[in-house]
């Protein structure tokens, strides 16, 4: 039986508007079991990038509960929730977001500098998380010099050389063109499988969506359906 | 991770190229402007000390009293065994015994009456026994016209005093005055030069003699208005000054003894003390304007930076990076800033400053009317502190810059982090 990673009961989230309080998310329970393939769709507006914001213990919910990891996030001070996520949660944004100075390799040891790994072991896991995604040869490159298709899966190396428990990716190929969006599609369901990690997007993208085992449509905040489809 | 942050600022030059150029000028002026003024002081301190206070000065208590006044009449008398144990004493010293008096000059005319007067203002020093007053008061280079004294009987006379009485080369005067027991004297002597020193005060009605001839004129063998102390490494430390008047005159003050001597340092005499303490404040005043001028500059550098980073703090943040450790880093790479900015505008700083330290600035063209004593040509002066002293603005300007742009992390919602990173 899968453990279950993320746990969201009857979780309402307020933002303050000119005219009160509007809710962008009500009434959520969802659960997440470890090796999920997920994504949430829905129209904008609907609440996607703000479920993965609590998700990510990048916000916190307004009501309800919300446990990541055993942990509840609305408890968690700065300290505790940024270590929440550099050590088991791995972000992929719709932009790559990748660091321009730096290089592939040195975007990809970021996340592993601020765990403070020790220098070989760090080496091995970039060079590993590199193979992942099929771009050893591109380590010296800057991300100036990537075509979208490569940066997106740089950005999936970054996300994935600590091996987190969850990647959340917030429209992860928005940007691409068919032929990358599937290379990195592919990528990121191999190393589900590969590595059992969890992954859940917010998309609309149909082509995201052929590729995810459960599908979460939002509509207004609400869940309006939750469908396992293979 | 120091290495990371070291490329970070090698490779993004915009991100340390303007700040790096704001603290290199700021440092290089910095540092520039103390070696100028350590120059500027020095000068002043050279100048006051040749002319008239020396390092250290000795004379008597009553004298000190007055000593604006310089009444001859309350002088040392019977000095030769007395600096002979202060010799002996204080052998980092150089004594130059001094007279100071007021007198009539009377010009006669080919009859011997009086053709005209005018009243001047005498110093008598060692003209003949060593060359070291001569090089003090600088009299080779004051020479305007004529030759300095080379026999006894001779006299140097301001140039404005020359044209003033309409005096000859070779032409001799009479010096009319009162002894220093109060009897009125009368001494000829032969003009042999005319001086200029650029201080009002000498240059007006200013009379040079060598001293065996004033004593005996004002009747005072063996004495001396002021005994100057110089130190024979030829730099002034106002606390070695003051320690070692301090023991002179436990030694050999007496305080019930209104004609015992007393001894008195630079910084005492002319209000120098203050003048002095007025430039330490001024330099760290200085300091203090530049500190703040360059934290706005660098303020507004680092949040135009912050803004231009601001994807690359967002993705840090959502990665798990702290807050403070993210505020830290942008600290550090200030203090990288500063410091590579610091020694680069040092060493601009010191070459500038050395150039200067060697051939000078000429002020003359500014001081034509100055009563300061000072060189015309001031020459900086590279001390210690020239080369750690940029460190105050590089450093801190840069960190408070660094420190208060970085406030902005802070104000960093990390539920906006997905939305601000997608557009």
């Amino acid at each position: 039986m899968p453990k279950i990673q993320i746990e969201t009961k009857k979780m309402t989230k307020y933002y303050p508007t000119g005219e009160g309080l509007f809710a962008a998310l009500k009434d959520v329970t969802l659960n997440f079991t470890e090796g999920e393939f997920a994504g949430i769709v829905g129209p904008s507006g609907s609440g996607k990038t703000t479920l993965l914001n609590v998700i990510g213990s990048l916000d916190t919910q307004s009501e309800g509960e919300v446990i990541v990891l055993g942990k509840e996030v609305s408890k968690l001070n700065a300290k505790e929730s940024a270590a929440l996520r550099s050590e088991h949660i791995g972000f992929i944004f719709q932009t790559y977001n990748l660091l321009p100075v730096y290089t592939v390799y040195e975007n990809v040891e970021f996340p592993l500098l601020l765990l403070k790994m020790p220098d070989a072991e760090r080496q091995k896991a970039v060079m590993d998380a590199l193979d992942w995604v099929g771009l050893t040869d591109k380590a010296k490159s800057r991300p100036t010099q990537l075509s979208g298709g490569q940066s997106q899966r740089v950005a999936i190396a970054r996300a994935m050389v600590k091996k987190p428990q969850i990647v959340l990716a917030d429209e992860p190929t928005a940007n691409l063109d068919t032929e990358n969006s599937m290379n990195v599609l592919e990528t990121m369901e191999k190393l589900n499988k590969e590595l059992g990690t969890t992954y859940i997007f917010s998309t609309h993208d149909a082509k995201v969506i052929a590729f995810i085992r459960r599908k979460i449509t939002l509509v207004d905040g609400r869940v309006d359906s939750d469908v396992i489809i293979g | 991770m120091f290495k990371f942050l070291i490329k970070g600022l090698l490779r993004d030059r915009s991100r340390s190229i303007f700040p790096i150029l704001v603290v290199i000028v700021g440092v290089l002026i910095t540092v520039y402007f103390v070696a100028f003024m350590n120059g500027f002081v020095e000068s002043m301190i050279k100048q006051n000390a040749n002319l008239d206070t020396g390092h250290v000065k000795v004379v008597t208590r009553a004298y000190a009293e007055v000593i604006s006044q310089k009444p001859f009449d309350l002088s040392l008398l019977d000095i030769t065994d007395d600096m002979q144990q202060w010799k002996t004493r204080y052998p980092q010293l150089e004594w130059a015994p001094r007279i100071t008096f007021g007198a009539l000059l009377d010009v006669p005319d080919s009859t011997g009456s009086t053709l005209v007067q005018g009243e001047v203002a005498g110093m008598a020093v060692d003209l003949f026994s060593s060359s070291k007053e001569i090089k003090r008061l600088r009299l080779t280079k004051a020479l305007r016209k004529g030759s300095l004294p080379a026999k006894s009987g001779q006299v140097l006379v301001s140039e404005a005093l020359f044209d003033k009485l309409n005096l000859k080369l070779g032409q001799r005067v009479t010096l009319i005055s009162s002894t220093v027991f109060g009897a009125m004297t009368l001494r000829d002597f032969e003009i042999s030069g005319t001086v200029t020193f650029g201080v009002q005060a000498l240059d007006r009605g200013g009379v040079i003699a060598d001293i065996s001839d004033v004593r005996r004129m004002l009747d005072m063998q063996d004495g001396a208005s002021e005994i100057l102390g110089y130190f024979t490494n030829a730099d002034y430390k106002d606390k070695t000054a003051r320690n070692l008047a301090l023991d002179f005159n436990k030694t050999y003050s007496d305080s019930t003894d209104e004609y015992s001597p007393i001894m008195l340092t630079l910084s005492q005499q002319n209000d120098l003390g203050a003048m002095l303490n007025l430039f330490d404040s001024s330099l760290a005043i200085t300091l203090f304007i530049f500190v703040g001028l360059m934290s706005i500059v660098l303020w507004n550098s680092g949040l135009m930076n912050g803004i231009r980073r601001y994807g690359e703090f967002g993705v840090r943040l959502a990665m798990g990076e702290q807050k403070k450790h993210l505020y830290r880093w942008l600290v550090m790479e200030a203090a990288v800033i500063g410091f590579f900015g610091t020694v680069i505008g040092t060493g601009l700083g010191l070459l500038i400053s050395m150039y200067l330290q060697v051939y000078g600035f000429d002020m003359s063209a500014y001081t034509q009317n100055s009563t300061l004593l000072y060189d015309n040509v001031i020459y900086a002066h590279i001390t210690p502190s020239c080369y750690y002293i940029g460190f105050i603005p590089g450093l801190l300007a840069v960190i408070a810059g660094a420190m208060l742009s970085g406030i902005s992390i802070y104000k960093r919602k990390t539920s906006q982090l997905f939305k601000e990173l997608e557009t």
